[in-house]
């Protein structure tokens, strides 16, 4: 059989991923103050990665992005355990979070929160899982 | 250190992320988890000498303050939990290590195993029912990777069973502390407690009781929701049996020790009456299955019943008597059974079957794994200088303060099948004639002794030392009886 040139799907998906991912960020960021946060944000990431998927296939995603989604699982966890106990370096009870407003170069007064370390974690295990399970199911015969 | 609670659920979880960046590394993944369950277990000491000396040990997580974060309470029956768990878990490490072959090690079995722990340790840990829901999901879902790896076709049967029921009782548990919540308005265990007490004596907290005994009693397998443990239990490779036949039904068993002394103290004449009945159920039930079967594995698993049921009889009498009954018998039960699987699975590796007709004359060929086994046994039953024996000997002296007379007496025939099964195992397997055994693992029986026999050489102590131990078991025992002490170390104001 011949295959079908999905010339159409592939152009819009390379503008369109982009898109998925900046909006994926936005709401990682987002999470603080409006809705979102590291479960929908790293959801919305996979998502993206999901349509790479279908428009191309395994072997081209991991040519592209060559992540191993295990380890990125594994370095979530990992970020979001270690954060939890930093607190504990400080003689504070576990998951005891710290901020502080900042002046950065560009961005002016900000204020930084040791939950954002935890969302990473969270956002980076989310994504990991999901590419992990997607992945699996669809490299096994 | 203010989070010394903590450190019992935070070193296992710790390592179990590390070993999930290099999972076929054998070596390194068998030296990493051993020294951290060991790290466990000396965390647990401290914390048990320091709850001896200072009293219930809480860490609010996050700095909130009581009501509104989430605590955990370290009293002495949950730091007694977690230091016998981590032990078990030790041990069945060690006889994994030698029991599988490396092909299995290397699909994230420790890791599983470490999670596992996580999930138990936080359980007994935590102050707080939702909380203590998540724990139960983090050991559930690491139990649903231990009993399917490998793929055999039976693990695939049964772990289709195992998972839809657990899914079903999850669900009814997040269901029963949506009721609970929106009757009392709060989730931690010592404000819930307090907050039923102002409520008194309603019907929907009656009901809420019974939900949650339906719960609990579908993790922790009493009649009639034991339905689903025979199977599943005989699915899994021994060591994974072992884990979850010592700590699994032991955590839905705590829960319902906690609930019911804690929350659904108001209409007892109802839920502890009804809680009673089926814990005798219970014993029936799993005596009948134990003397039923020729099969060694469900031999041991049918006694997981018997004793849930015995010691959730104790927790129903609610005398201070039987209350310490249920507890000395719960820490014993623990590492009896994990001590029973262990030596039933050397039986096992040697024979290559597990029905006793496949088996006979062991003991000319294996004395030592032979008259270790039949300590374990006496000690199951309950004979005097042996574990067993001043739990079942406090839960029927509170029994029969309670002014019953069947369940004691059921209690205590009970015992005497139990041993029955128990000696069935050990006359056809390992007296008779001897059989030719076709075991791939034989050789390494011996090995596979040392892990099996100190933990019989534990069981032994603890039933020797009982009254060093009595203290300890004492100071568990304060807040089952009196909610107060609980509720003022969490909430201390």
């Amino acid at each position: 059989m011949k295959k079908p040139n999905d010339v159409i799907l592939q152009t819009v998906t390379t503008v369109i991923s982009f898109i998925i991912i900046l909006f994926s960020i936005n709401l990682f960021f987002a999470g603080h103050y409006t809705p979102g946060g590291g479960f929908i944000g790293g959801l919305m990431t996979a998502a993206a990665l999901v349509l790479l998927l279908l428009a191309y296939d395994v072997k081209t995603l991991n040519t592209i992005l060559p992540f191993d989604y295990r380890m990125m699982t594994a370095a979530g966890l990992l970020i979001a355990v270690l954060t939890g106990a930093g607190a504990l370096l400080f003689n504070q009870p576990f998951l005891t979070h710290a901020y502080d407003y900042f002046n950065l170069p560009l961005l002016g007064e900000t204020s930084l929160h040791t939950a954002v370390l935890f969302d990473i974690g969270v956002y980076l295990v989310v994504i990991g899982v999901t590419m992990t399970i997607i992945q699996t199911i669809g490299e096994s015969e | 250190m203010i989070n010394l609670p903590l450190l019992p659920i935070l070193i296992p979880l710790l390592a179990a992320v590390i070993l999930m960046f290099f999972p076929k590394r054998i070596k390194a993944q068998r030296f990493i988890s051993l020294l951290a369950i060991g790290a466990t277990i000396v965390a647990s000491v401290v914390l048990a000498a320091e709850v001896k000396a200072n009293g219930i040990q809480t860490v609010n997580l996050g700095s909130w303050p009581a009501p509104y974060g989430i605590p955990l309470v370290s009293d002495m029956l949950s730091v007694l939990l977690v230091l016998t768990s981590s032990i078990l878990t030790f041990f069945v490490v060690w006889y994994a290590m030698i029991y599988m072959d490396e092909k299995y090690e290397s699909f994230f079995f420790y890791i599983g195993v470490m999670f596992l722990l996580v999930g138990i340790n936080g359980a007994f840990t935590t102050g707080d029912i939702f909380n203590l829901f998540v724990f139960f999901e983090v050991f559930l879902i690491s139990s649903y990777l231990l009993i399917v790896l490998g793929g055999k076709k039976a693990q695939l049967r049964e772990s289709i069973k195992y998972v839809l029921i657990n899914v079903i009782s999850s669900a009814l548990f997040v269901t029963a502390v949506a009721y609970l919540y929106s009757v009392v308005g709060s989730l931690n265990m010592a404000d819930i407690s307090q907050r039923i007490s102002e409520l008194g004596n309603t019907g929907i907290v009656t009901v809420i009781a019974i939900f949650f005994l339906m719960v609990f009693g579908l993790k922790g397998a009493i009649v009639p929701l034991y339905f689903w443990l025979p199977g599943s239990y005989s699915a899994p490779p021994i060591p994974v049996l072992a884990l979850f036949g010592a700590l699994l039904t032991k955590v839905g068993v705590y829960s319902i020790l906690r609930t019911y002394t804690l929350f659904f103290t108001q209409d007892t004449g109802y839920t502890h009456e009804i809680l009673g009945v089926l814990a005798l159920l219970s014993i029936v039930v799993g005596v009948i299955g134990a003397v039923a079967y020729r099969e060694v594995k469900t031999i041991i698993i049918y006694n997981i019943v018997v004793a849930v049921g015995v010691i959730l009889y104790g927790v129903a009498a609610m005398t201070p008597a039987s209350l310490e009954g249920a507890v000395f018998y719960l820490l014993h039960d623990m590492v009896i059974k994990a001590a029973l699987f262990l030596l039933v699975g050397i039986m096992i590796a040697i024979a290559g079957s597990s029905h006793l007709k496949d088996m006979g004359g062991m003991i000319r060929d294996y004395p030592r794994i032979g008259w270790t086994y039949f300590v374990a046994a006496l000690a199951l039953a309950g004979i005097p200088p042996l574990s067993g024996f001043i739990g079942k000997l406090l839960i029927v002296q509170g029994g029969f303060e309670a002014g019953d007379i069947v369940g004691p007496l059921l209690v205590l025939i009970s015992s005497l099948l139990v041993l029955y099964s128990a000696m069935k195992i050990f006359m056809n397997g390992f007296w008779g004639t001897p059989k030719e055994y076709h075991g791939a693992k034989a050789k390494s029986a011996n090995r596979l002794w040392v892990p099996a026999a100190a933990l019989v050489l534990i069981a032994i102590f603890y039933g020797v030392g009982t009254e060093a131990i009595r203290p300890f078991i004492t100071m568990a025992v304060e807040p089952l009886i009196d909610p107060a002490i609980y509720i003022e170390a969490v909430l201390k104001e």
